[in-house]
């Protein structure tokens, strides 16, 4: 069920567009004017300070919080025909997997549920367990989450939401728990899933070196309320590897953020 | 690729440390069997040397005499506690677990209901089930319903507090997937209760025994209530003992089934 791109006036492809929304909780205004194009196939990192409205923005992308004002888009269409379309999935800084079920059995949840609600659920190219080896789960697809470490624990939640073959992953800080040497394998091993499938990837980070290494580019939200400070094009050459981290050119990118960040 | 291997090896160390050495396992069971053999063996001492009569404290041996001798009265006895407990049991834990269900799904319904369920657990045991033993008769129905009305409010307040327990994080998961309450319920709600259920499964294990004793003794011709009531009154003490360990061992044996019941279904 591939849906056609969508152009709009410029030609271009976009997975998300978010028109000056706002997004307020009782009198607070979380998110003031947002207004952004995401092309298909980019990945953007999200920078801010905290309370700044990172986590409320993929909120919003994907229909969990409504726009008090503006409006989204995905590929088109409204948040909501989006969701039951399972064109983005969202994984968050808790793996958030069924304790009770197995590796595979957590994968195989998206595939399950819905369709009292109209959904219509896509399956994707890969099966469950092919899924489960793309992430470099092969022969544990048995086990219980409280027997896999934290990392794997936040690998099966990346295949669970790549089950359904979504075009736009949102991602909410989910390697912030993890030790620095499993969040560099993640780290890789998403670039590559990255490339593997073409979606498109929103990440939320609290990592100035992440969000550099990650992305193509890097959206710096400021607080009170929050909206746009500055998108940053990173231009270093793909793919990305973990060597790169000790160029004057990776540096350079994470001084000009951190100054960002300081000034927000 | 290391990072990986490391990765594993970590997750497998719980799983290696569950598997206790053998003589550990030993002094575990040897250990709390000695004690009781020596407390047993003091407590004869103790009630031979003093020369206490048998109807204020009987001997260990006098008691399992009893056992022997009135082993036929004792099962006799037995039974009907016996169902009335799990009779008890099931009744009280089914109610309070579908009256869970409705206040998770209606505040309306909790508001209504919660103070009534609180008041009527402020009530003791005691008070209560002479008006049990009026309204039903000296028949089993008021042992069952005593039984069940203790097992009642743990599970209720347990069984609110597990289906409650599912993170928010995952309930954002359930609308994402824009899943249907029923399927939340089934496939999240339910499961994630089970642990918090069969807590409280462990308490009214106990408990619903207790309950169907204390109905006994306000009115009954048979059970172990009756029994204990009996021979108290005729100063048969060491079957009074005899029929007091019966009762705990049902007690035991049904937490022990709970106990079972709970480590093949809740593995996680």
């Amino acid at each position: 069920m591939e849906t056609s791109p969508q152009h709009n006036l410029e030609g271009r492809d976009l997975a998300a567009s978010l028109n000056s929304a706002s997004v307020k909780f009782g009198d607070l205004t979380a998110l003031r004017d947002i207004t952004l194009d995401i092309d298909r196939g980019d990945f953007w990192t999200i920078l801010g300070p905290s309370g700044c409205g990172k986590s409320t923005m993929l909120r919003l992308v994907s229909d969990l919080v409504p726009p008090a004002s503006g409006s989204v888009e995905i590929l088109g269409k409204s948040t909501e025909a989006a969701r039951l379309a399972r064109e983005f999935a969202f994984v968050f800084q808790d793996a958030t997997l069924l304790p009770w079920r197995s590796a595979l059995k957590n994968v195989e949840l998206p595939l399950e549920v819905g369709r009292k609600r109209g959904v219509e659920v896509p399956h994707g190219d890969r099966t469950p367990l092919e899924l489960l080896e793309l992430v470099g789960l092969k022969g544990r697809e048995d086990a219980l989450p409280h027997e896999l470490s934290g990392g794997m624990r936040q690998r099966v939640a990346i295949a669970r939401s790549l089950v359904c073959q979504p075009k736009l992953l949102l991602m909410d800080e989910p390697f912030g728990a993890l030790d620095e040497m499993t969040r560099d394998h993640l780290n890789l091993q998403l670039l590559d899933i990255w490339k593997e499938t073409g979606t498109t990837i929103l990440f939320v980070t609290h990592s100035i070196p992440e969000a550099v290494f990650l992305g193509q580019k890097v959206l710096m939200l400021m607080a009170h309320p929050g909206r746009v400070k500055d998108v940053v094009d990173i231009e270093l050459p793909m793919p990305r590897q973990i060597a790169m981290r000790e160029q004057p050119e990776f540096n350079k990118y994470c001084g000009k953020l951190r100054k960002l960040l300081e000034e927000c | 690729m290391t990072i990986v291997e490391a990765d594993s090896a970590k997750a497998d160390e719980p799983e290696a440390d569950s598997k206790k050495p053998s003589s550990d396992r030993f002094n575990n069971i040897a250990i709390p069997v000695g004690t009781a053999i020596a407390l047993l063996v003091i407590w004869q001492a103790g009630v031979r040397i003093f020369g206490v009569p048998q109807y204020i404290a009987p001997a260990p041996t006098d008691v399992m005499g009893v056992f022997a001798s009135e082993f036929p009265l004792l099962m006799r006895n037995f039974w009907p506690t016996f169902i009335e407990a799990l009779t008890g049991f099931f009744v009280g834990n089914m109610l309070a677990v579908l009256i869970a269900v409705a206040f998770v799904h209606s505040k309306f319904v909790e508001k209504a209901f919660f103070p009534i369920a609180v008041f009527i657990n402020t009530i003791p045991i005691l008070a209560i089930a002479p008006i049990l033993v009026l309204i039903f008769g000296p028949g089993m129905t008021a042992k069952v319903v005593i039984a069940a009305l203790i097992c009642f409010f743990p599970t209720l307040v347990n069984m609110v507090r597990g289906l409650q327990s599912v993170s928010p994080q995952t309930l954002e998961l359930a609308r994402i997937l824009s899943a249907s309450k029923s399927e939340i319920f089934w496939k999240i709600r339910l499961p994630s209760s089970l642990p918090f259920l069969f807590s409280a499964l462990k308490i009214a294990a106990t408990t619903c025994v207790i309950g169907a004793i204390v109905g006994e003794w306000i009115g009954a011709n048979v059970g172990l209530g009756a029994l204990i009531i009996e021979s108290t009154f005729n100063f048969r003490s060491p079957l009074l003992y005899a029929t007091v360990f019966m009762s705990s061992g049902l007690s035991v044996l049904l937490f022990a089934s709970v106990s079972i019941a709970e480590r093949l279904i809740v593995r996680w």
